[in-house]
């Protein structure tokens, strides 16, 4: 990978890694972290936008690749990150730079029900998709989506299915030879 | 007529969209006739709905046109027709088991799947694969997107009228699926790559029966390219149809050969190589007009530059294991089952409970045929991850439609699917 | 030549099987191909495989032309209007194959976003199990099919069951049958 981390003193030491250290300079608490080799920025929902205008503009990072979400509900444990207080939803966003050819990863500890965080669509069209995934699979609402409807379930579809406290709805197999029940 | 070029369309697309119209044109109640209540923009044009079944969706995709007439004013796709919550059903699964789930998302390029989740759990148990496996995983994977890119060449010459197309394509594609079925045991949805490694070895006689499919596939899209590339009536179709800029494609998310076609050489094989793709040579085929024929011919190339590489795998195999010998990961020798207590249960506790993974997260991305797959892996120190999601390039793929269908005919719109390739299971997992 | 000595019912008993026959040699299926079944669907139709041998290699995209379902993948919830839609469009007689058990069952999926097993919304008259069923196995499904069609067996079971005729195939990929399949490495000459 393009990123320059030193070896395995890198794990919970301040990363090598420049961008994300300029980001950490940049932004009121930005807190730099390195997940497996990666670099991970962990920021303040409120500077979400900021910091990814930030990276857009001075740090030319010209793709965001994917904006995700996590429901961390019912974890067995969670990786301690020094400097981060974990919520229950997080927000990802992976960042790409063509000219430069390097990742970041920026996370956001957005909250319990129901978070709000700000759209990446003005500076990225092509996470219009993925917000309306999260919302529709999450229920995290996007200020300043064009369009923030159902994109995967039906739009009548009442629920966030990936919740931890939404039911996957498994029906229980029976076999035609099952003996029956007494 | 000369060709429409770039900029002209551009033009009439900055003119037909606005952003009440992105407001207006919004899916309501699932209802495919009938049911749709959209305001046009004018009383002269038609909404019309193209899909979900439909010959030419590529699947279960639905795209609802604004037309003025022929002309395609503004473009909407609509997606989740099939969706399957894999992603929640991820959760469900162990690490071991999670290989059937992720396969079956591009199931044109199952083993890309595998692969990206497979590395995606490695990274985070912090263990590598002997180097046996590595070039196992690469030359299979290079063997699934010679399959994909040949199914494509199918599809998008029936969808442009070339129906004998349909019929070639499929030729080597089935030799090359036997080849997957001598070698995985199955022709699609492998489960073959694994965490750890792969699920066995290679054959005894792999090795012929691939210089063969190679000849036979090298020899296969010579042909293709005789019939197709040169031709009059394919190129009238084709050149100059579905237009997209760089700066277009990068703002949008799009990756793969939609972006290499505007003329950007941007392939995560080259640029953050993963498995030995540094080691192997080959080339990157890019386009110049980021049109359909040059989506279509970057796709038949990259076929020959997969021959390369599998080659250059077949020559360089290092022998070895075919998966880390780490006793908590990978499941015992069959044989040694019956000779060993302890080996009985790895097995029972692998297959039953499956491993645990450290708390942590990781995002892996490959190259897939359609583009950049990447697998967003989150862990808590159980069997099961919290969070499984898969990038799908098609997701991303698919918004690259409203520009280049801007000012097309509704047959371009067809030509112009076909060539962005998606699959829907990837888009709508 | 006088009728009384005819046996009664022997011209309407032959038109019949006319009809049968004419019904089993000409099925047209409906494009649904949903998600991987539908690869495996196309290589049946492919050139290998070679669905014209009995008529059905043309996939009639309208639902009015066609009667024959091959329902191949799995069935979301956005999904289900649309299929009971084209199924209500196709003109009776209609039959329709599960292929794969996301349709015939809901397959590994048992969440809230398939319906589990196509026949919750329409009927179904063949299953045929496999992830995908290789070409051999809906072929066998597919032959199946006609061969009840022609004995009438089919719409008896129908009769029966008040729904679809919900016959079970068996798998029947990679065994040997009676077309030798070809291998990789040509035959040197």
């Amino acid at each position: 990978m393009a990123d320059d981390t030193d070896g395995p003193a890198a794990a919970t030491a301040a990363p090598a890694d420049d961008i994300a250290v300029a980001v950490v300079e940049r932004f009121e608490g930005a807190v730099a972290h390195d997940s497996h080799g990666q670099p991970v920025v962990y920021v303040d929902p409120a500077t979400w936008h900021d910091v990814a205008a930030f990276l857009h503009g001075e740090q030319r990072f010209t793709q965001c690749v994917d904006v995700t979400a996590v429901d961390h509900l019912v974890d067995d444990a969670r990786a301690d990150v020094p400097g981060v207080t974990p919520t229950r939803f997080e927000v990802v966003a992976n960042f790409l730079s063509h000219p430069r050819n390097r990742r970041l990863r920026v996370i956001c500890e957005v909250g319990d029900d129901p978070p709000t965080v700000a759209s990446l669509t003005d500076l990225y069209p092509g996470v219009n998709f993925a917000e309306r995934e999260v919302y529709d699979m999450f229920g995290i609402a996007f200020d300043g989506h064009p369009d923030l409807t159902r994109i995967l379930m039906p739009d009548d579809w009442v629920g966030h299915p990936l919740r931890k406290d939404d039911a996957p709805a498994r029906i229980p197999v029976v076999f035609k030879d099952d003996p029956a029940p007494r | 007529m000369s060709e429409p070029t770039v900029s002209d369309r551009e033009e009439q697309r900055l003119e037909a969209q606005t952003d009440e119209g992105a407001q207006m044109m919004r899916s309501t109640r699932g209802e495919v006739l009938g049911g749709d209540v959209l305001w046009p923009e004018s009383d002269d044009t038609m909404i019309l709905n193209m899909g979900p079944q439909h010959p030419s969706t590529h699947g279960v995709l639905r795209i609802m046109l604004e037309l003025d007439g022929e002309t395609i004013l503004r473009s909407k796709p609509v997606i989740g027709y099939l969706h399957t919550g894999m992603e929640k059903t991820g959760e469900e699964l162990t690490y071991v088991q999670g290989g059937t789930n992720v396969t079956r998302m591009d199931y044109l390029a199952p083993l890309s799947n595998e692969l990206v989740y497979s590395m995606a759990v490695e990274r985070l148990l912090d263990i590598d694969v002997p180097p046996r496996a590595t070039w196992m995983r690469m030359m299979l994977v290079e063997l699934g997107r010679m399959a994909s890119h040949l199914l494509f060449q199918a599809t998008n010459g029936m969808d442009v009228g070339a129906v004998s197309m349909m019929v070639y394509g499929w030729r080597e594609r089935e030799m090359t699926l036997r080849f997957l079925e001598k070698v995985t045991g199955l022709r699609m949805n492998h489960n073959f790559i694994r965490p750890g490694g792969l699920a066995a070895d290679l054959p005894d006689d792999w090795r012929e029966d691939l210089d063969e499919l190679c000849v036979l596939v090298e020899h296969g899209v010579g042909e293709y390219a005789d019939l197709l590339a040169e031709n009059p009536i394919f190129q009238e179709r084709l050149v100059g149809v579905g237009c997209i800029t760089t700066e277009e494609a990068i703002a949008r998310g799009i990756t793969g050969p939609i972006l290499r076609s505007t003329g950007f050489p941007w392939d995560l094989r080259k640029a953050q190589p993963y498995l030995a793709y540094d080691e192997v040579d080959f080339d990157v085929i890019c386009g110049q007009n980021g049109d359909c024929y040059d989506r279509f011919q970057i796709r038949l190339n990259e076929i020959l530059e997969s021959v390369k590489i599998v080659r250059q795998c077949a020559e360089r195999m290092p022998a070895g294991d075919y998966r880390v010998q780490d006793r908590k990961v990978t499941p015992p020798p069959r044989a040694r089952i019956d000779e060993s207590m302890e080996a009985l249960i790895h097995h029972f506790k692998l297959f039953t409970e499956g491993f645990r993974v450290p708390p942590g997260e990781t995002y892996v991305a490959i190259e897939s045929p359609r583009g950049e797959i990447g697998c967003y892996l989150v862990s808590d120190g159980s069997g099961k991850p919290v969070r499984l999601h898969i990038r799908g390039p098609s997701f991303y793929n698919l918004q690259s439609l409203d520009p280049m269908v801007a000012g097309a005919l509704i047959s371009d719109a067809v030509a112009i699917v076909s060539s962005v390739d998606p699959i829907m299971g990837e888009a709508d997992r | 030549m006088p009728l009384d000595g005819l046996p009664h019912n022997f011209l309407t008993a032959r038109l019949e099987d006319l009809v049968q026959w004419a019904r089993e040699r000409s099925v047209f299926p409906a494009t649904f191909g949903l998600a991987c079944c539908a690869m495996e669907m196309m290589a049946t139709g492919a050139a290998h495989y070679d669905l014209a041998r009995y008529g059905m290699e043309v996939f009639r995209a309208s639902p009015r032309q066609a009667d024959l379902m091959i329902v191949a993948g799995r069935v979301s919830q956005k999904m289900a209007p649309v299929l009971r839609q084209v199924y209500d469009q196709m003109v009776d007689p209609k039959w329709v194959i599960s292929m794969g058990v996301c349709a015939s069952t809901g397959g590994m999926f048992n969440n809230y976003a398939l319906v589990q097993g196509v026949d919750q919304i329409v009927p179904v008259d063949v299953y045929v199990p496999g992830c995908p069923p290789g070409p051999e196995t809906l072929f066998h499904g597919i032959l199946t099919l006609h061969h009840q069609i022609r004995t009438g067996e089919l719409l008896r079971r129908r009769e029966r069951s008040g729904a679809g005729a919900g016959i079970d195939v068996a798998q029947r990929d990679g065994t040997p049958s009676h077309v030798q399949p070809i291998p990789i490495r040509r035959k040197s000459a």
